[in-house]
């Protein structure tokens, strides 16, 4: 399988099942739809715009890829798959944890998924005994895994962030005496970030992800107190002062677009200008009575979007005033392994989410989902392995939508909670993310296709 | 090549029997939280 794609002038041909990507003239471009042919009806076809010698030169070209195992390769993962599964039998082996430190939150941000906090249960903190049962559950269930990580998720972590630190505390006195390497993340949005959390965030914290939206109305439409009051004014010289002091680097402003705004390449830029070089700005996760969920109607202007913005973001490199863009981030030499693009995230099985009471689901998104609870980590180190065979099963090959999409290497079939909230179903991709994931794609090739040819 | 430039190398054969330790991030884990974003992940043995 290949695709082929036009961005900017500039024709992309990707190889689907080797990774490569090939940059072509127009010519080749198009000859390639005739490969099935004999080369002489080929060249009758094309002889009106290109010279026999021309086209036979390109023929000879795209023969050798073909030879060489680099375009229209074979599928092989299929058949490893069938003899090599991508999962252990019995409990699984978790290497994650999203730690849901509070279920409360001092903002009310009217798409949140976690139902401005609560996860539509109580608003509670995460007791410290949970949180080290959580630490106790992640080693005992890591197996031969060394690199662990926990993410401080919330609702709002900094409401309860002495459990933050003497959680972090903890696993790092557990990890001398395990072998283990944790990795810290945390995930806030800024209102009550001070001196003392950005030390100890920086001391101990691999990556910080701070939630900003983008252009100050735009932040404050959404991102608002329990008073509706916007938060963009107080909150911005917090999240810069981070940055900064991270040399920007290992942190994300991480905003969300909407329905409302779908220009959301505004947005991004937004945060660039304000000299953030790290920046993620992704689509909503949205019920449709919210009003704010992306529509099949809204794709082409989200991908005129995301088009317009991969150009801007070479003209700014190349003006070093560059910026990362999380979703045109990709790579193409050093990247995942072939078993992670064909299994995905993990969700269910290596990363798990636990609840203020030390509840287990699948992940951050199916917290609340009664159906989805695996286990509770004050009650030992079981987990319900039904539910996690559900996921664990899951991979690019069982999905009917995956095994037809030539993206799926890169997005290793998508977000199971997307699936499962818009299809009710895991084998089933959400259409609108999978449209967008397929441009984002399309875009971070057309950089490195750029990168790799300054003229 | 003349009318094709290539700009990486391929995935081979020999890549899926070194692949799969586990050891890398957890893609959710890096900023997303809500989006499926694999392909910008490293891989730790590299």
């Amino acid at each position: 399988m290949i695709h082929k794609f036009t961005m900017h002038g500039t024709n992309i041909v990707l190889d689907v099942n080797s990774g490569t990507v090939h940059v072509v003239d127009d010519m080749t471009f198009e000859i390639i739809d005739e490969l099935g042919k004999p080369d002489e009806e080929i060249i009758e076809k094309l002889s009106a715009r290109y010279s026999s010698e021309e086209i036979r030169e390109a023929l000879i070209e795209l023969r050798g890829l073909q030879a060489a195992g680099q375009l229209m390769s074979e599928d092989i993962y299929e058949e490893y798959l069938a003899k090599n599964p991508l999962y252990n039998e019995g409990q699984p082996i978790v290497k994650a944890l999203c730690l849901h430190i509070a279920h409360d939150c001092n903002l009310r941000c009217r798409y949140c998924f976690a139902s401005t906090g609560d996860f539509g249960t109580r608003r509670t903190l995460m007791p410290l005994s949970v949180a080290k049962k959580a630490i106790d559950f992640l080693i005992e269930r890591s197996g031969t895994r060394r690199n662990l990580e926990v993410d401080f998720f919330g609702g709002e972590p900094l409401l309860n962030f002495d459990t933050v630190k003497q959680t972090v505390l903890y696993a790092l006195e557990r990890e001398k005496e395990t072998g283990k390497n944790f990795r810290f993340t945390l995930t806030t949005n800024a209102v009550l970030l001070n001196e003392d959390h950005k030390r100890f965030i920086n001391e101990y914290m691999g990556n910080v992800v701070l939630s900003l939206d983008g252009r100050p109305e735009v932040n404050d439409r959404m991102r608002c107190r329990a008073d509706g009051r916007g938060t963009y004014s107080d909150i911005l010289p917090k999240i810069k002062d981070m940055a900064d002091s991270r040399d920007q680097d290992n942190y994300y402003v991480r905003g969300t677009f909407t329905r409302e705004n779908l220009d959301f390449s505004k947005d991004v830029l937004h945060l660039a200008d304000l000299g953030f070089k790290q920046v993620s700005v992704e689509p909503v996760v949205a019920a449709r009575e919210t009003g704010f969920d992306l529509r099949h109607e809204d794709l082409p202007v989200l991908f005129r979007e995301y088009e317009e913005l991969a150009l801007e973001y070479v003209k700014r490199y190349s003006e070093s005033r560059g910026f990362n863009f999380f979703h045109f981030m990709i790579d193409l030499e050093q990247g995942p392994c072939v078993i992670k693009r064909m299994k995905g995230c993990g969700a269910g099985h290596e990363y798990l989410a636990v609840t203020p009471e030390g509840d287990l689901y699948p992940c951050h998104q199916f917290v609340g989902m009664d159906q989805f609870k695996m286990g509770n980590v004050n009650k030992g180190f079981e987990t319900d392995v039904a539910i996690c065979d559900m996921f664990r099963r899951e991979n690019i090959y069982t999905k009917a939508e995956c095994r037809k999409c030539w993206a799926r290497f890169f997005c290793s079939g998508g977000c199971a909670a997307n699936a499962w909230q818009f299809n009710n179903s895991l084998d089933k991709p959400y259409d609108i993310g999978c449209n967008l994931e397929r441009k984002r794609v399309e875009c971070a090739l057309w950089i490195k296709a750029v990168e790799s040819d300054p003229e | 090549m003349k009318h094709i430039k290539t700009i990486n190398a391929p995935i081979s054969k020999k890549d899926i029997k070194n692949s799969g330790c586990g050891e890398c991030q957890t893609s959710c884990q890096s900023a997303c939280k809500t989006s499926c974003t694999v392909a910008n992940q490293k891989c730790e043995k590299r």
